[in-house]
């Protein structure tokens, strides 16, 4: 009885009001939140289907990485003056890679997010901002898995646990906050252009070779390093490597700075064209 | 105190046909055309918004809290596109709405499930998607595993369910989602006729518990029974609102309400699966053309085509249901008693089946039809049509009918012309007596039976 009165006066304050926007639409933020829940299953659901009927199963969050450092390895490894000569190259790389890895799988999964879920856009109303927004969350675990196993591979190595390894965290923030906003923009552009599935994995190659991941910033010519800088990922990688194996030497300042305000531009760009086409996608998908 | 929870101002949606068509190649087709003429490009591309189709436009109505409203209408007529206005999938081109109270919609069964997931996690990811919270899923799971009847299948993937059992359990799970208002669309299309009455058992349920619901539905016999009023609409406009019998019985009176044939000549768009699709269904009257009128001594051809996916274990049959104007259930028919039927080859391929109901067994008004193709054991219907044509039975009193010279109304949902032998009865004392002795001993007979089983029982 209780429960039903609280119901029925939650219900007369849950007022809801239907009718067209027009231009740019603000984020929502505290409906996002009261959608919470959902949000927390997308991203169970994305694991769950993501390593059901799997041998391997979580095992795929590092497999990828982890070759992909065999092979930069084998090849590049032996090149000298690609990498710092203090530290060990399958390491370098490996650090590169794990946030890579996350920002590579994040745009794949996060662009195909609504497209993927078409079904559900047509039937059944959320913040649509949580399908992309759960594609990326579900390769953060993946992410921390990669993680630990750097962790590994740094006492293997028998390398030194720095104290900037703090800086992991809000280097962890902006790798996602670009993977993030980079994803949103895609997702929504996805659903008109469905061009963009084609052009992802493409473009995620090229941008190997744009970014710091097997090779160090520095070996990029000083008269590029500005627009190369554009690229948010550099700084991204150039800070992860700092705080993992810098042995204390000075911050990418430049780099990170750059990344930082490439990937603030790019998420509020990315949500406001996102809140914006948002209306149509039902009718467009 | 009129207490209005749903309150809809001059609602219309409006649809860019060449949007919704070729979503691919509109992105170099555009730029091309910028490159080239970009002044006529670009007056190409704003007159491109302007032409389209109104799905919905200038539709006012309130309704009251605890109301259980039906929405019917033609195909294509704006139901669904009102329902998705006003579960916000898609934004409304101009008016508005105001909804007071929590809001659930409804328009699928089995919403938010994943094939790979099992039906313990699918209930989780389903309940989630219409809304529910974790914790109201967790108080409520016993009951819609109980309501679907999978307690087994619990941890199977749902992807190796049958189909039934999706469907039954997508609908557990909406049919606990606790919104205060909630949006229904044609739900009730699929399942078995067993499952379909639970469904309108527990809805109706829901209506008495104080809830707001909108229904839309092909199925008159379920609008009149769940409804206390409903709406009308066609061509996206609202025709007539309010209490369920008068707007049923404007629907089905109305031109809206009468077909003669039903074609769909593309695929995609048919009703069915791969088992079989309908590809038209008629009516015609003796003189063989279609008709949506015909005289009630007159026999009147329903004819069905269909694709058939048939082997020799895939056994596509049609069948129609037949109601009247009032939504009462005639008869239904189907063609999978017949010897044509058995003796069709048995591979894929179109078939045509004509049931013939013959002259002077429908009652006068409408009847409308409801067309389906199944196969049996276990059932399952692979396509449905709903009002896929209607026609009006008219007697024009000719004194040929059963009627005879009577011009009054004339009760009953049919109205077959029996064989009557009517005989002259000579004034006799002989056979009255007879009657009466044959029926006192049958009744003691009856007696004795019924005791003998008390005392075995015992």
């Amino acid at each position: 009885m209780i429960a039903h009165q609280q119901r029925a006066s939650m219900g007369s304050d849950h007022v809801s009001h239907i009718e067209p926007r027009h231009g740019w639409v603000r984020l929502d933020l505290r409906e996002l939140w009261s959608y919470r829940e959902l949000g927390y299953f997308l991203v169970w659901r994305d694991l769950k289907v993501r390593y059901k009927q799997t041998a391997f199963g979580a095992l795929w969050a590092v497999i990828q990485p982890f070759t992909l450092m065999v092979v930069f390895s084998l090849f590049l490894g032996r090149v000298g003056g690609i990498a710092p000569d203090n530290i060990p190259y399958p390491l370098f790389a490996f650090a590169g890679l794990v946030p890579w890895t996350l920002f590579a799988q994040s745009l794949g999964g996060a662009s195909n997010s609504l497209v993927g879920a078409s079904n559900l856009i047509q039937k059944v109303y959320f913040p649509r901002l949580l399908l992309p927004a759960s594609a990326v969350a579900s390769y953060v675990l993946d992410f921390f898995i990669a993680l630990g196993v750097l962790g590994l591979l740094m006492l293997y190595f028998a390398f030194p646990i720095p104290i900037t390894i703090v800086w992991v965290v809000p280097l962890t923030l902006l790798a996602v906050a670009t993977s993030l906003g980079v994803g949103i923009w895609l997702a929504a552009l996805n659903v008109r252009y469905r061009d963009v599935r084609h052009a992802v994995p493409f473009m995620v190659q090229l941008l190997l070779f744009a970014s710091p991941v097997a090779y160090a910033l520095e070996l990029v010519p000083v008269q590029w390093r500005g627009i190369y800088l554009l690229n948010p990922m550099a700084g991204v990688l150039e800070g992860f490597r700092w705080a993992l194996l810098g042995r204390e030497s000075d911050p990418p300042v430049d780099a990170l700075v750059a990344s930082l305000v490439v990937t603030t531009f790019i998420l509020i760009l990315a949500v406001g064209y996102f809140r914006r086409v948002e209306r149509t996608f039902a009718d467009v998908i | 105190m009129r207490d209005v929870v749903i309150s809809v101002e001059k609602l219309g949606k409006h649809y860019v046909v060449g949007q919704q068509r070729d979503p691919y190649g509109r992105l170099t087709e555009m730029l091309w055309g910028l490159i080239r003429s970009p002044a006529q490009a670009l007056r190409r591309m704003r007159a491109k918004t302007r032409e389209g189709i109104w799905a919905l436009s200038d539709v006012s109505f309130d309704v009251e809290r605890g109301n259980v409203v039906g929405v019917i209408g033609r195909n294509g007529s704006g139901k669904t596109t009102l329902l998705k206005v006003l579960s916000r999938i898609t934004e409304p081109t101009v008016g508005r709405a105001t909804l007071r109270g929590r809001v659930g919609s409804l328009l699928e069964v089995g919403t938010g499930f994943h094939p790979e997931l099992t039906g313990r996690e699918n209930v989780f990811m389903s309940g989630a998607v219409l809304g529910m919270r974790r914790a109201e899923i967790i108080r409520r799971f016993d009951e819609i595993v109980e309501f679907a009847g999978v307690e087994r299948f619990l941890d199977t993937p749902v992807k190796r369910y049958s189909s039934g059992m999706q469907v039954r359990l997508g609908f557990a799970v909406a049919a606990h989602l606790e919104p205060e208002i909630l949006f229904i669309d044609e739900v009730l299309a699929v399942g078995d006729a067993d499952f379909q009455k639970k469904c309108l058992g527990k809805m109706s349920e829901l209506g008495h518990g104080g809830r707001t619901i909108l229904f839309v539905s092909h199925s008159m016999p379920a609008v009149l029974r769940l409804c206390e009023r409903a709406l009308l609409l066609d061509h996206g406009r609202l025709v007539t609102a309010g209490p369920t019998q008068a707007v049923v019985r404007a629907y089905l009176e109305s031109d809206l309400g009468r077909t003669s044939e039903r074609r769909w000549d593309n695929r995609s768009t048919a009703p069915g699966d791969d088992v079989a699709q309908l590809r038209s269904v008629r009516v015609t009257a003796a003189h063989g053309y279609p008709t949506d009128e015909v005289d009630i001594t007159e026999p009147i051809d329903i004819e069905v085509e269909y694709w058939s996916a048939r082997t020799d274990t895939v056994r596509p049959s049609a069948y129609f249901h037949a109601f009247n104007g009032q939504g009462v259930l005639l008869f239904a028919s189907s063609e999978n008693s017949t010897d044509d039927w058995r003796n069709l080859p048995e591979r894929p391929g179109l078939v045509r089946s004509v049931c013939r109901i013959p002259g002077n067994f429908l009652a006068e008004g409408l009847v409308s039809i409801n067309v389906a193709i199944a196969t049996y054991n276990p059932e399952r219907i692979h396509a449905v049509e709903h009002d896929a044509v209607a026609f009006y039975v008219v007697d024009r009193t000719s004194g040929e009918g059963v009627r005879g010279e009577f011009v009054g109304d004339w009760p009953g949902v049919v109205r077959p012309k029996l064989p009557w032998t009517v005989t002259w009865i000579p004034k006799s004392n002989d056979v009255a007596s007879e009657a009466d002795d044959s029926s006192r001993t049958l009744g003691d007979r009856q007696w004795s039976i019924g005791e003998r089983f008390g005392t075995q029982g015992e």
